[in-house]
């Protein structure tokens, strides 16, 4: 699924998603209820803000048996990566256009 | 010439055979910016609020609100540049030293800024530490 750079932001502007998101990225992959015990939200809250994190292409899950897992996936930064490559360019042709004016400005 | 001070910051330098007062006007002079930069009414007075517009594309309005931070004339200049609607904020930061051929021209975008912080559950899970276990993430990306 290709995200816009937005989507991946927005969803990482909410402090709890963010926390919820580094809890799965350096421990790996949990439950909600694990993840219930280590933010201190609530589960409702918590299966909300990771369904947030999943339509911005951030988490996966995996259901097994009666417990759904939950893991961060890495190319879901990607929007991000592509937003700094983007700024990288267009400041490039920025300087070009900047170094064309002063050429043509007087003095 | 491109560098990344880290993961979350876009730096561009280039020496150009100007004077620092011409660059100057270049960066700080509406109609200026507008040959260079973007359409825009930018003003040089701290506080002030202003609107670059970039061509319209899918999904984005190409409307870009500013604010600007720094004026010290002819030496440094920065102002926000964040998109409407979104959590995205980035300051941009422009530094001119003054060179022998004329003008070392330095413009920084860094991606969050420290107003970001916020306090949950008495921990900071601010975007300065936040990114620190970004930066992880993005070096397994290829």
């Amino acid at each position: 699924m290709q995200t816009m750079p937005d989507t991946v932001f927005k969803s990482l502007a909410d402090p709890t998603r963010r926390a919820i998101f580094e809890c799965l990225v350096s421990d790996g992959e949990q439950t909600v209820r694990a993840l219930t015990d280590r933010t201190h939200v609530s589960q409702p809250m918590v299966s909300k803000h990771l369904g947030v994190l999943k339509h911005a292409g951030l988490v996966n899950d995996r259901p097994e048996g009666r417990s759904v897992f939950y893991r961060a996936d890495a190319q879901g930064l990607a929007p991000l990566v592509d937003w700094m490559k983007f700024y990288r360019a267009f400041w490039a042709g920025k300087f070009d256009q900047l170094e064309d004016l002063l050429n043509r400005m007087d003095q | 010439m491109t560098t990344d001070t880290d993961a979350r910051t876009v730096v561009m330098e280039r020496e150009m055979s100007h004077p620092p007062e011409k660059v100057w006007r270049a960066l700080t002079q509406s109609a200026l910016m507008q040959e260079w930069l973007m359409t825009n009414d930018f003003q040089p007075v701290v506080g002030h609020r202003f609107n670059l517009r970039a061509q319209p594309m899918p999904q984005w309005d190409g409307i870009i609100d500013c604010e600007v931070l720094t004026i010290e004339p002819c030496a440094a200049l920065s102002y926000t540049w964040n998109t409407a609607s979104s959590g995205m904020k980035t300051v941009v930061s422009w530094t001119l030293t003054s060179t022998a051929k004329g003008t070392l021209v330095r413009m920084e975008q860094s991606g969050f800024r420290p107003e970001e912080e916020n306090n949950y559950q008495g921990a900071k899970y601010g975007w300065p530490r936040f990114i620190t276990a970004l930066e992880q993430v993005v070096s397994l990306l290829d």
